[in-house]
């Protein structure tokens, strides 16, 4: 039985009926149709499908969506702003903290949660965070530059 | 400074703001009309005889519009080298593995399909299965493919000079064997696909690959198509490192179900059955004799190697030979044997992974250098230095290092590390090692015999003149290629990079052999540069003719004209362009004129302008059977130094400080090089620490997801000091030359050679568990 479900993701309200077994990580991506949020193992080991519900990140593959009923979702589509890209999107660009890109909804969301929290984390702090989020491709250090850099912007909008 | 204006700049990637805001699509994000959802039946036995195949019931479920089997997609026979074409697209009489491809369904949604899968009813007759070297090349044991008895895929037997004469002239000689684990690519992507036949018999292809023109073949000889009616697309993808070079049976199966149903077909490994497809890093079984004179003089090697091949040839025949042929440098080694076995067995087959069958070689050898070093009393550098090749000279098995930094990257990192501060200085468990290594800038040959370009590329002006476009097949699946060969275009253009878009990834852009064997800097950059240089050439011939002045004395730069010999009049040209584009805003203004105004004369005076560019290596290597193996037209180098800590109580490795130095011969995008060098040590410090593959003894395995399979996570990783050098390799683009796989080289064997330095203790078996140390420790400490 299908169930309906009231999600504001990105501040739009989505109105829902989805099935009780259905991840929230399948419901943004296939339903919602933000494919920004990436699915690399579906169990919550890689940190792919990180999003920010009500202020905390998850692995959106471990919410069920109907978990997710009545709460906020802040997406990487979420964050680029009518200003441009944010500013730590803009750092990631930057200081080449992307290379095959997969890792990088969740890991730029971890590091919004982290310096929301801690605009002032050290190196260790910005490794600690983003420790759920696997990277096979960077080794992590411009990754770690790049939100290092950014605090450095001061306050986080 | 550099004469350059778009090259060897820290220039962002093109792709990373598309990426960084959830816009770019990889192959999951990928949703056609009408699709449908395709899904595998794998083996659960390793190694069985089909007696029977029922589908009648997964046919009758509702929703399901088609299953297949062996019947339906026949016998032709696949691989990756034509030489071992052993594998089909579904078992027919048995099965060689856990996970081998039986069937597979097409149906509305991934439910019914996975549904319909498990109503798929199989017969089998069990067979006695081997799952290591040594049972597979018993006396008597079960024969996984009948054309080749005892299990043996592939064998090497190579000797250079005369080792056993050297060994007569050495003053120590030393035996060492060395194993390392099976390593999965652990890609944070899992590999999909979505196949798409249509009514006019065209079969696109859209997949996760590091090699679309090799899969185009693949397909069409399978499916048995004409090679221009398949076309294989790649959209963004999420790491390769190897294991997604070649087609897989998952695709073909997406493409048989397109072409009998019509429809699009979608289909995605989960994460187990990326485990399960492997074609990852082989284990290999290295016994290395190494002999040398007391003053450090290298004077001969003798390598036997044993690899864990599982049940299809996949890469292993290249893999084989590289494992052997990739120890020549970068030292002067006069006399080398090689013995080289290659193994089935009823296991995932292994494949290609970054640094591709040298890095378990270059482990083993560079741990024993330093053991030899430590036995003639010398410092690791000093022995290393004294033996190292040098730009121009040639290995014994006929590798030219046309170019070759090592020296210099020896010495930085010495520098960068502080070495001579902290060797034999730092407090007992912590410890300081260092090695080198180096890597092809390509492979010499295509995999298939084939006189075929490497690569083709084109440039096309748009025709206001405003726009390069480049089209190339080349596959950007992480590594950085598409910002490189836009700033190649750029630079050989002359103009900035922001007037340059690229293409990439599709068969119908050209052939591009693709991203494997650190090749595409070097080859599509070539035929990137000639393809850009073709099209000035064009612009400026227009150009010469409209004003009257020898194209000789003209170039273009930072998008503009340049006239040696003062500039002539061109208000006619201006006019006309400002007129033709009326209303427009950013007309050209200011006393140069603009390349874009040039472009569209052309443009006007010729139609569209496009250039072309192709590469292929010349003449390389050596006449001896399996030269061919090993050839590059360059070679990346790279020295590491680490340090680590050790808990001498429970045997956990630490490492805390990574110094690298790599020559890539000329740095098109310094962050980009730095970047594929961090990447590199990442994985090489995962396989030193943690990473193994692990399998019950009915060759099932035992943690194939990422919770337990263990890749580096931030807090892993220490700080790495990148350093770059550049040695102008003549055969490469504006010098430039290989990064993404030689920097692996040195990880493994600095970490080992800084444990013992921490430690006192040799480890000869990876990973570094706190268990395996420990133990080690336990046994030095009662004296064994």
């Amino acid at each position: 039985m299908k169930r309906l479900i009231r999600l504001n993701v990105n501040d739009k309200i989505y109105e829902i009926a989805v099935e009780p077994n259905r991840t929230l990580a399948d419901v943004i991506r296939e339903e919602i149709g933000l494919t920004g949020t990436k699915k690399g193992c579906e169990v919550g080991e890689c940190g792919t499908c990180t999003v920010i519900l009500d202020g905390k990140t998850v692995n959106s593959c471990l919410v069920l969506a109907v978990q997710a009923d009545g709460k906020t979702i802040l997406t990487i589509e979420g964050l680029e702003t009518d200003q441009g890209l944010h500013p730590i999107q803009q750092s990631f660009v930057e200081k080449g903290a992307v290379q095959c890109g997969f890792c990088t909804s969740g890991m730029i969301l971890s590091a919004k949660s982290l310096l929301d929290q801690n605009p002032d984390a050290d190196e260790k702090e910005i490794r600690s965070a983003i420790s759920g989020n696997l990277c096979r491709c960077t080794g992590y250090q411009k990754i770690v530059e790049a939100i290092a850099s950014v605090k450095d912007r001061g306050p986080i909008s | 400074m550099t004469e350059y204006d778009v090259i060897n700049t820290r220039a962002p990637r093109l792709d990373a703001p598309d990426k960084a805001t959830g816009r770019a699509k990889y192959i999951d994000d990928l949703r056609m009309p009408g699709m449908l959802f395709g899904a595998l039946l794998q083996s659960p036995l390793p190694h069985a005889k089909i007696l029977n195949i029922d589908i009648s019931e997964a046919k009758r479920l509702p929703g399901v519009k088609s299953v297949v089997t062996a019947e339906d997609a026949g016998s032709i026979r696949y691989g990756v080298s034509p030489a071992r074409y052993d594998e089909t697209m579904f078992c027919k009489e048995k099965v060689r593995y856990v996970g081998d491809e039986i069937a597979a369904v097409a149906a509305v949604d991934l439910e019914t399909a996975l549904k319909a899968v498990s109503l798929i009813k199989v017969d089998y007759a069990e067979l006695p299965a081997v799952f290591t070297p040594e049972e597979a090349m018993a006396e008597g044991a079960p024969v996984i493919h009948e054309d080749y008895p005892r299990n043996l895929c592939a064998e090497v037997h190579q000797e250079f000079g005369d080792v056993e004469a050297a060994f007569k002239e050495c003053d120590l000689i030393r035996t060492d064997t060395f194993k390392n684990k099976r390593q999965d690519g652990a890609f944070l992507e899992p590999n999909g696909c979505v196949a798409d036949y249509n009514h006019l018999g065209y079969l696109t292809l859209h997949t996760s690959t590091q090699v679309p023109h090799y899969v185009q073949r693949t397909v069409a000889m399978v499916m048995g198509l004409p090679v221009g009616k398949v076309r294989v697309i790649k959209p963004y993808v999420g790491g390769g490192f190897g294991p997604k070079a070649a087609a897989n049976p998952m695709e073909l199966a997406a493409c048989l179900l397109s072409m009998k149903t019509g429809k699009p077909v979608k289909m995605n490994y989960d994460r187990d059955q990326v485990f399960l497809f492997s074609r990852g890093r082989h284990q290999f079984i290295h016994i290395l004799t190494t002999g040398v004179k007391k003053d450090g003089t290298l004077m001969a090697l003798k390598n036997e190697c044993y690899l864990e091949g599982g049940a299809y040839a996949s890469f292993g025949i290249a893999t084989v030979y590289y494992a052997g042929s990739l120890l020549g440098g970068p030292y002067k080694l006069p006399n080398m044997k090689y013995d080289g076995y290659r193994v089935y067995t009823n296991r995932p087959a292994c494949g290609a992974q970054r640094g591709h069958g040298g890095v378990a070689a270059r482990a083993a050898w560079e741990q024993q250098l330093d053991v030899i070093a430590e036995e003639l009393g010398m410092d690791p550098i000093e022995l290393r230095l004294k033996n190292m090749m040098s730009a121009g000279d040639v290995t014994c098995n006929d590798l030219n290092m046309s170019s070759l930094g090592m020296k210099e990257c020896i010495e930085a990192v010495r520098d960068g590390s502080g070495w001579h501060e902290k060797r034999g200085k730092i407090p007992k468990g912590k410890g300081i090692g260092m090695a080198c290594g180096f890597f092809v800038s390509g492979a010499g040959y295509p995999i298939y015999r084939s006189d075929t370009y490497h690569s083709t590329v084109t440039v096309k002006l748009s025709e206001d003149g405003g726009t390069v476009h480049v089209y190339t097949g080349s596959a950007e699946i992480g590594q950085g290629s598409d910002t490189t060969m836009a700033m190649i275009a750029a630079e050989a253009l002359g103009v900035p990079l922001d007037h340059v878009s690229i293409s990439s990834g599709d068969t119908e852009f050209g052939v591009d052999l693709g991203a494997y064997s650190s090749r595409q800097t070097l080859m599509t950059g070539h035929a990137t540069k000639m393809a850009a240089e073709s099209v000035k050439a064009q612009v400026l011939e227009v150009l010469s003719g409209a004003l009257d002045v020898p194209k000789e004395e003209m170039d273009i730069k930072k998008g503009r004209i340049v006239f040696k010999r003062g500039t002539p009049d061109f208000e006619p040209i201006r006019t006309r362009y400002i007129k033709e584009h009326r209303g427009w805003k950013d007309q050209p203004a200011g006393d140069d004129l603009t390349f874009r105004e040039a472009a569209r004369i052309a443009y006007l005076a010729k139609g569209t302008i496009v250039g072309t560019g192709k590469y292929r290596p010349g003449e390389l290597g050596g006449k001896f059977k399996g030269a061919a193996v090993g050839t590059s037209p360059a070679y990346g180098c790279s020295a590491q130094v680490v340090q680590v800590s050790v808990d001498m109580e429970t045997g956990k490795v630490t490492v805390d400080r990574m110094t690298d130095a790599h020559d890539c011969g000329f740095a098109i995008n310094r962050t980009s090089v730095e970047a594929q060098m961090e990447g590199s040590l990442s994985m090489g410090l995962g396989e030193a620490m943690f990473e193994e593959v692990k399998f019950d003894d009915r060759g099932r395995i035992l943690n194939a997801n990422l919770g337990e399979y263990k890749i580096p996570t931030a807090l892993d990783m220490p700080p790495i000091d990148a350093i770059i050098v550049e040695s102008n390799e003549p055969n490469g683009p504006f010098g430039a030359k290989e990064v993404g796989e030689g920097a692996i080289m040195p990880t493994i064997p600095a970490i080992l050679n800084a444990v013992y330095n921490a430690t006192g203790v040799r480890i000869w078996e990876l990973p570094l568990t706190p268990e395996r140390v420990y133990m080690a420790l336990k046994k030095k400490k009662n004296g064994a």
